[in-house]
């Protein structure tokens, strides 16, 4: 089993199925987004013990015994967004919105380990995760919006 | 693009792990996975057995032995990144670590599996031999401790047996002149040329099939570097002798 | 009408759901569907002798394998979108491979299985015999067989052979810029489902038209249009490429449901999008310039070929942009410009954000910098010399344009965004190898036919709206609710919009050429306007007042100056439709025993039930913005890195209905101009053979590589609609690739004359003998 939210949940029967398959189809945790499976877009970025990683980098089967948190834990269903979550909303942070459950996550591990980021740390933090919509100067902002924040 | 069928396995000992990788045709190790699964999704590697060795307990220690330090295979890019005992003993380690890839990648990438994966793009195969470090071994035959001069043997080829694991990588303490160079396309990609360097040793990756130890005095001599999408043999050149003279400077 | 919300930094009412993972793409369209994958062509050129797909059909957990041989429509080709007189060698290809494939990605088989990962097990077991043929390509090598020759349009502007050879000054330039990819983050996915009981097909699509989608459907599969229903649910950057249509999957997906009895979906994954997904950008150009001594072009010659690919299914468009745009924002007195359309063995080409315009602006900007060049002059001087005059417009000049009519500015003030421009810049940094780059573009936008917009108050006083085009991320839900929140005094969270949903609006074009703002806006704000119009007039009957003392305001009809006597929105929607059963939500109010307000039927002659409107808009021709780029770029030396100092841009969209959406969309442009002018090169080998088609090696930009753009403003309404708004979807692409040529030339002192760029190029660049 894997602890996915907080809940325990099936493992998939074949071990080739990837974490980001086994998330989206298997799980109907669809948040969680496939932009490339070779690891280098970052659109498929979840929780992994509270670090973000490459889900398409991972098999479900790996995941057994640990905690997975995708998008859809960051903010209970009813409740208010995640300041993170909060600060891409104000600060015009996503357009399409693709990228942006990876983007976030990816923050939120960039702010638990640096809660008050130089701006070096932050570009550092966020330039492994590919957007195309917008051009990253407001992803800039919103990281800059929700360190203020804590 | 999924990986093709595979049968996992997922031993929870070194021995249990060697075990396996000496009895099953066509093996392949699992650690980080970030070099590994992107091949297997492109259906470029297709190996009919997965070892994956991120259940083998004690297997993530980062210790000081032998005048160096010992990073484990479970021990994570990003761990060694922050390790104190690596920015004391050996700081060339964690400013290398800073041009491996991006952050979540090194939250799962191994410095083992970085080192063994041989990538001749790669910063820590060139950093092991700029520091003359070694990688330990377990196998059907029992522990080795290979060389960095003898672990690189061509294109993501490593001196390792099929049958062979590789238990920790050993980096001797160096806090003399320092530093390392890469010029790559975008930050955080394999690296089109780079230069290491510890104290009066230079050693390149990204300009051979395996990292290489360079004179720096005359640093392209008998280079014969491959050209490719984004560096001919030439450019390489002339990054090594920019890079090299910028290391040497001080 | 209130004009509180236009040009407002309204906050965007699409994010909550997708920041909290609950965005529906594609792919997340589940409901137990088979999935399928494509067999396709390695080779760029190839006869196919022979398929096998009894081996792939074996496999446990298969369904089926389609050839060429099994669709009832295998040896139809598919719709040529855009015909025009002088494409007389127009090619389409088939839904899959007959006895030929052109180039390597096209679709050869297509596999349904349980899942994905057993799909592509079974396409490895399809065996494909080919005879390789030789191939077409590179473009300049290509275009020396006439056999190759898909179309040729000359036009002239006045007398060009004369005015080159009266010229006091000219030159010979020759330009080239190699073909780029849009790569959105979500690639192509398709989702159908075919019901027999209700004979209805509906498909999810990651689509940028679904009203084409759904037309070609219905012709296709011999249904009735009202059978077929098309959504683009949400859609991961489109920029071009998915307004492409048809792909083999939109038409096999609905194919095999129908067949199978079950849902199947298709999701393209990162590696074939590559080469499945249509490109751009390449062409090159042969320009000669005539000109005075004060710099003032007297007549402009291009020759160019450009690089239509293995097919031209979207006809000629691209070509005739670029023919269309050379001029730009310059008076060019005498202009002739020919073009021939070039088939090469390789992926076909068709729009990627800018389509055209980035060459266009190219050859005008860097050939303005040679004359500046010659003449000792700046940059910003030549420039000053020829451009445009703010009373000069409507501008025409000269050639056709898109939409079938002449090139026509309507309007602007292209001095005043080079002043701006160069104001916001600011001074030389200090250091080495450092360079302005200038670059300087019009944009023909808005094209029509037409967009149409439905806006309705419901009893419960909620306003929802629909058009037909399809949103990928432009912020269209709302955009358009502040244009109808200012028509109805409401405010635009009470707004809910709809967009690229048949159910919902079956009339419409798409989402490209920067047209949805300009088209489906003006049409949102008519319907808007006629539901203003009907609530005034049922509101006068019952408040017994005149029509034209009465406002729309904070969510009420009221009378102007007397805000007392009002009747809220709800209640006016209730009393537009008579009832005989009051069903709750106030609707008491509308059944017969209430107060009669005049007499006569209860529904009055001519009138509908409900406070709703459908409205539409259709431009008489494009409505141009333009803009200006300035930077500051160093070159290393050693490493010919490339760093951007500063980066501004002076936009002019007309009035900008939410400047906040407007400078995300600049600030993105700019970013995947960056990316096409130094990271992202589509690397075909001899045999048109990609060998880049991965993020690992396609080089896009991360943070690290874009900078924060200081976008400004500057504000010409257009004439030819009624908001007064032009299109800013493409305007953030179309210059960087001039203005890094310029910058790097500056730098590091040589010519520069192609795109893309990168170290090594400017290391052989730097090494070349003068």
């Amino acid at each position: 089993m894997i602890r996915v939210n907080g809940v325990e949940r099936q493992l998939p029967g074949d071990p080739r199925t990837l974490l980001s398959d086994h998330l989206r189809h298997n799980l109907g945790l669809t948040g969680t987004h496939v932009g490339c499976e070779h690891g280098v877009c970052g659109c498929c970025t979840v929780l992994f013990d509270g670090k973000p990683v490459r889900s398409c980098l991972l098999f479900a089967v790996q995941a057994a015994g640990h905690e997975v948190t995708t998008i859809e834990g960051l903010a209970k269903p009813d409740a208010p967004l995640h300041p993170i979550q909060q600060a891409f909303h104000d600060a015009h942070a996503l357009q399409c919105g693709f990228c942006t459950p990876g983007f976030v996550l990816a923050v939120k591990g960039l702010l638990d380990e640096h809660p008050d980021p130089t701006d070096e740390e932050i570009e550092e933090g966020i330039s492994g995760n590919l957007c195309r919509c917008t051009g990253y100067a407001n992803i800039r902002k919103a990281v800059r919006k929700a360190a203020a924040a804590r | 693009m999924k990986p093709a069928p595979f049968a996992y396995h997922a031993p929870h000992t070194v021995e249990e792990a060697v075990g396996l990788l000496g009895s099953l045709e066509d093996a392949k190790v699992l650690a980080g996975g970030q070099s590994l699964v992107p091949l297997l999704n492109f259906r470029l590697a297709r190996p009919s057995h997965l070892v994956d060795i991120n259940g083998i307990a004690g297997l993530d220690r980062l210790y000081e032995r032998d005048g160096g330090v010992a990073v484990q295979a479970l021990v994570r890019q990003a761990d060694a990144l922050r390790s104190d005992l690596l920015r004391r003993r050996c700081p060339l380690v964690p400013e290398a670590l800073h041009h491996v890839a991006h952050a979540v990648i090194r939250n799962r990438g191994t410095v083992v599996g970085s080192i063994v994966h041989a990538d001749p793009a790669a910063e820590l195969p060139a950093v092991l031999l700029a520091l003359q470090g070694s990688v330990r071994v377990e196998g059907r035959r029992g522990a080795r401790e290979i060389p960095a001069a003898q672990l690189f043997t061509g294109v993501l080829e490593s001196s390792l047996d099929s049958d062979e694991l590789a238990i920790e990588a050993w980096f001797p303490s160096f806090s003399g002149p320092h530093g390392l160079r890469e010029e790559s396309r975008r930050h955080g990609d394999y690296a089109m040329a780079g230069a290491v360097r510890a104290g009066d040793r230079l050693a390149l990756f990204g300009v051979a099939p395996t990292p290489v130890v360079a004179d720096p005095h005359d640093p392209t001599k008998d280079l014969r570097p491959s050209g490719d999408l984004e560096a001919t043999p030439e450019f390489r050149k002339h990054l090594v002798e920019v890079m090299t003279r910028d290391l040497f400077a001080a | 009408m209130t004009t509180r919300w236009f040009g407002e930094r309204v906050a965007r009412r699409e994010d909550d759901r997708l920041l909290r993972g609950h965005g529906r793409f594609t792919d997340d369209v589940g409901d137990g569907a088979l999935e399928a994958c494509f067999v396709r062509s390695p080779y760029a050129h190839a006869r196919v002798i022979s398929i096998d797909t009894t081996q792939a059909k074996k496999l446990p957990g298969v369904h089926a394998v389609y050839t060429a041989r099994d669709l009832p429509f295998g040896d139809r080709d598919l719709p040529l979108l855009i015909p025009h007189p002088a494409l007389t060698n127009g090619r389409t290809q088939r839904c899959l491979a007959g006895e030929t494939v052109r180039y390597a990605g096209e679709a050869v088989a297509f596999v349904v299985a349980d899942s994905r990962y057993l799909a592509e097990d079974a396409a490895d077991l399809v065996d494909v015999e080919y005879e390789p043929l030789p191939v077409a390509w590179p473009l300049e090598q290509a275009a020396e067989d006439p056999a190759n020759l898909a179309a040729e349009l000359t036009q002239e502007a006045g007398d060009v052979a004369e005015a080159l050879a009266a010229a006091p000054r000219r030159q010979k330039l020759r330009f080239r810029y190699e073909r780029g990819a849009a790569a959105p983050m979500e690639a192509r996915a398709t989702w159908a489902r075919w019901d027999p009981a209700e004979q209805r097909l509906t498909m999810y699509d990651s689509t940028q038209s679904p009203t084409s989608i759904r037309g070609g459907l219905a012709v296709l599969f011999g249904l009735p249009e009202t059978s077929v229903e098309v959504i683009a649910p949400d859609v991961g950057g489109g920029f071009g490429p998915k307004i492409m249509l048809f792909y083999p999957d939109e038409l096999l997906t609905p194919f095999a449901a129908m067949q199978l009895g079950r849902p199947v979906k298709w999701t393209e994954d990162r590696r074939e999008h590559f080469t499945a997904v249509n490109q751009e950008r390449a062409q090159a150009h042969e320009v000669e310039v005539a000109y005075d001594g004060e710099g003032r072009v007297t007549a402009l010659d291009v020759d160019f070929i450009h690089d239509a690919g293995a097919y031209t299914p979207y006809g000629i468009i691209l070509p005739i942009i670029t023919a269309g745009q050379i001029p730009g924002p310059y008076r060019v007195p005498n202009y002739r410009v020919r073009f021939r359309d070039i088939y090469t063995n390789a992926t076909p080409t068709s729009p990627y954000r800018g389509a055209g315009r980035p060459h266009a602006c190219f050859v005008m900007e860097r050939t303005l910098d040679a004359i500046a060049k010659d003449l000792g002059l700046t940059r910003d001087e030549v420039r000053r010399r020829n451009l445009i005059q703010p009373d000069q417009f409507p501008y025409e000049v000269g050639v056709g344009w898109q939409d079938g009519n002449r090139v026509i500015y309507d309007s602007g003030n292209f001095p005043g965004l080079l002043e701006k421009a160069l104001q916001n810049l600011g001074p030389r940094p200090p250091g080495d190898h450092v360079g302005m780059g200038l670059g300087m573009y019009v944009e023909g936008t808005g094209v029509g036919p037409y967009e149409g917009a439905h806006v309705q108050v419901l009893v419960g006083g909620k306003v929802i709206a629909s058009t037909a085009l399809p949103t990928q991320g432009q912020a269209h839900a709302t955009v358009f609710a502040q244009i109808v929140a200012d028509q109805l005094g409401v405010e635009p969270g009470d707004v809910t919009v709809t967009t690229g949903d048949t159910r919902r609006f079956q009339w419409g074009v798409g989402t490209f050429a920067s047209r949805a703002a300009v088209v489906a806006g003006n049409a949102m704000a008519v319907a808007a306007g006629l539901v203003a119009e009907k609530a005034k007039r049922i509101a006068a009957e019952h408040l017994e007042v005149d029509e034209a003392d009465l406002e729309l305001a904070e969510g009420a009809v009221r009378v102007k100056g007397a805000a007392h006597k009002q009747m809220p929105l709800a209640a006016v929607a209730v009393l537009s439709n008579p009832v005989r059963y009051a069903f709750g939500g106030g609707t008491e109010a509308a059944t017969q025993f209430t107060p009669k307000a005049r007499p006569g039927p209860p529904l009055p002659e001519g009138e509908r039930p409900g406070l709703e409107a459908t409205g539409y808009f259709s431009p008489i021709g494009s409505a141009w913005a333009s803009g200006c780029h300035a930077a500051w770029v160093r070159v290393d030396p050693q490493t010919f890195r490339l760093q951007i100092l500063r980066y501004v841009v002076v936009h002019d969209c007309g009035r900008v209905i939410n400047p906040m959406v407007l400078e995300g969309q600049i600030q993105g442009g700019v970013a995947q101009g960056i990316g096409g002018a130094f990271y992202e090169r589509l690397a075909y080998d001899a045999e048109a053979q990609l060998r880049n088609a991965s993020f690992m090696e396609f080089l896009m930009p991360y943070a690290t590589e874009v900078p924060d753009v200081l976008i400004d403003h500057q504000e010409t309404p257009s004439p030819l609609n009624p908001l007064g708004v032009k299109g800013a979807g493409e305007a953030g692409v179309i210059p960087v690739g001039a203005v890094i040529a310029s910058a790097v030339e500056e730098a590091l002192g040589v010519p520069i004359t192609e795109m893309p760029l990168s170290p090594l190029r400017l290391f052989e660049l730097t090494r070349e003998p003068a």
